[in-house]
């Protein structure tokens, strides 16, 4: 069965908040119900007609054609199903979402994978600052699930992490991993400076040796880890260049001892 | 009336065998020595659930390609009679036999209908060290060792479906004619998927019958299969015979037990009478006590 398609007519005028398009949300609502849901996020109404072209199909696979990124909390609370966005995103695409596969073939903005808990998603482009991370007043970030950027990622990226994974393939921004409460992050290309800052428990993975650690964290010797050889083929299927860093000798600091300490940083030798 | 094949008698009997409960896990080393060794002393004295507490003995070794962490390593069946008595067991022989084996690691080697603990009942060796790891529906400990981490696995399965007790007799003219079957037999059986044979080399030769004349004694020879008795009790052997050695089988499904049985009396049959046994036969304690009845007939090659 072909996917359900909606194809943005123009850049919109204003941020749109996408959240009622994922598969949950609309099981067994005709094209006409679609097209009238709100999507606005100020005074001036807009609604799913308005802005796409529909074309109905199977709603456990949705494909967003031609997004911009104006386009906010794309996969918001999403259980299952497919979600392929052809294009870029506003903030907050995937937060708290708990099932399924969100792809964006683009860019992200920030809060990607906010609170998430489950399910799958994969950044084509690059996401922007927090990703994973927490909104202003909550106590965790990400909370399960797999989140997988192939381009580089903003500042804090799995910020106060609380269980889950991401992966990122290109560089990180400052402060990677900062207060992650426990979870595993893997950065495989550079990091900005002070990666794991207030790491409480919880694995960061850095493939470049050259960012600079805080002096908090304590070389600990390098090792040749079953348990990443281990997480190497579990992540396998999402992140071929994750898995190869995994089986490389890592050297492992321990910290961050400013706070609880029982985290670590892995850091990959050159090959 | 028993059947003859290719000289071989085999009683028209049957072996009855019991349910229990088992589990597996895989165990992975930086090499096969390693990992063999680590098995081999979590399945010692695993021979008899009367006296052990458990029956355990190695299924397959693996190779890196088919273990969790990519290093060779061997799949360890354990069978009990109560769930309890089986995390019991498996708590202690990992404890003990596993995580102090060098560079070892231990992961689920069953998807059972229950789970049982394995890292989450060892982790507290860390002494608060411990690290768990989640990915997806995985979950597992690193516990900080001398040698670097032992990696465990969270839990492993538990089925309800396992047999225990599936057995051949054995019954030659000579001890050496007579072990030769069992070898054979054995060898057989440890080809056979989900199947062990706890008995030292898969063959036992006190096989037991229920009770005795002492008080307090739940088992006692087997008279009527021991040759040096023929004549003095009601015995079951014929003249010719002068040793009997029996090997008993567990496993984790009823199928896989009747397969091991037939592929043991096929490898006898190969051997036959002249290198081997003269004579098949099976225990059973009249088909009132076990559920599982494996009639020698219904698995002739």
């Amino acid at each position: 069965m072909r996917p359900l398609t909606f194809t943005l007519r123009e850049r919109p005028d204003q941020r749109l908040d996408l959240s009622p398009l994922v598969p949950h949300g609309l099981v067994r609502k005709t094209a006409r119900e679609i097209e009238r849901i709100d999507l606005q996020t100020t005074r001036y109404r807009i609604t799913v007609g308005d802005v796409f072209r529909l074309r109905m199909g199977d709603v456990e696979q949705i494909r967003i054609q031609g997004a911009c990124d104006r386009l906010d909390y794309i996969g918001r609370k999403m259980k299952g199903g497919e979600l392929l966005i052809e294009g870029d995103v506003g903030i907050q695409a995937g937060r708290l979402m708990g099932g399924g596969r969100l792809t964006v073939l683009g860019n992200a903005g920030p809060w990607a994978a906010s609170g998430m808990k489950g399910g799958v998603l994969e950044i084509r482009g690059t996401a922007g600052d927090r990703l994973g991370g927490p909104l202003v007043g909550e106590i965790a970030g990400m909370r399960g699930g797999v989140a997988t950027v192939r381009g580089s990622a903003g500042e804090r990226a799995g910020d106060r992490m609380r269980r889950g994974t991401i992966i990122i393939e290109g560089d990180a921004g400052p402060y990677v991993g900062s207060r992650m409460i426990a979870g595993t992050l893997i950065v495989r290309g550079r990091s900005g400076p002070l990666p794991g800052f207030l790491l409480k428990r919880g694995t960061i993975v850095l493939g470049d040796s050259s960012s600079t650690l805080l002096p908090t964290f304590i070389d600990c010797g390098q090792y040749e880890l079953v348990a990443m050889r281990w997480l190497a083929g579990l992540m396998e299927p999402y992140s071929k260049a994750a898995a190869r860093l995994l089986r490389r000798p890592l050297t492992r600091f321990a910290g961050d001892m400013a706070v609880l300490g029982k985290g670590e940083i892995l850091v990959g030798s050159r090959n | 009336m028993p059947l003859t094949v290719r000289g071989v008698r085999i009683d028209d009997t049957f072996a009855e065998a019991f349910g229990m409960r088992a589990t597996a896990v895989i165990i992975t080393a930086d090499n096969a020595r390693w990992a063999h060794q680590a098995a081999l002393s979590m399945t010692g004295f695993a021979t008899s659930v009367i006296g052990c507490g458990c029956e355990a003995g190695i299924d397959c070794e693996l190779t890196a390609r088919q273990t969790p962490d990519g290093r060779p390593g061997v799949r360890v069946l354990l069978f009990a009679v109560s769930t309890a008595e089986l995390q019991r067991q498996l708590q202690a022989r990992v404890a003990q036999c596993v995580l102090t084996s060098p560079g070892s690691a231990c992961y689920a080697g069953i998807e059972g209908e229950e789970a049982l603990r394995l890292g989450n009942a060892l982790r507290y060796f860390g002494d608060g060290w411990q690290i768990s790891k989640r990915f997806g529906a995985k979950h597992f400990w690193r516990i900080p060792v001398m040698d670097g981490e032992f990696v465990c696995e969270a839990t492993t399965g538990l089925t309800k479906k396992a047999v225990g007790g599936g057995n051949l007799l054995i019954i030659g003219r000579t001890v050496q004619t007579t072990r030769a079957a069992a070898e054979a037999a054995a060898a057989a059986i440890g080809n056979v998927p989900n199947v062990v044979a706890p008995f030292p080399g898969g063959v036992v030769r006190s096989g037991s019958k229920v009770g005795s004349k002492y008080k307090g004694v739940p088992a006692s020879t087997n008279d009527a299969y021991c040759p040096t008795l023929r004549g003095a009790v009601q015995t079951a052997l014929d003249p010719d015979a002068g040793c009997v050695l029996e090997i008993v089988v567990d496993g984790l499904t009823s199928d896989a037990v009747a397969s091991a049985m037939r592929a043991g009396i096929a490898a006898i049959v190969r051997l036959g009478p002249k290198r081997g046994a003269t004579r098949i036969s099976a225990g059973n304690y009249g088909g009132k006590l076990g559920p599982h009845h494996y009639h020698l007939r219904e698995l002739l090659p």
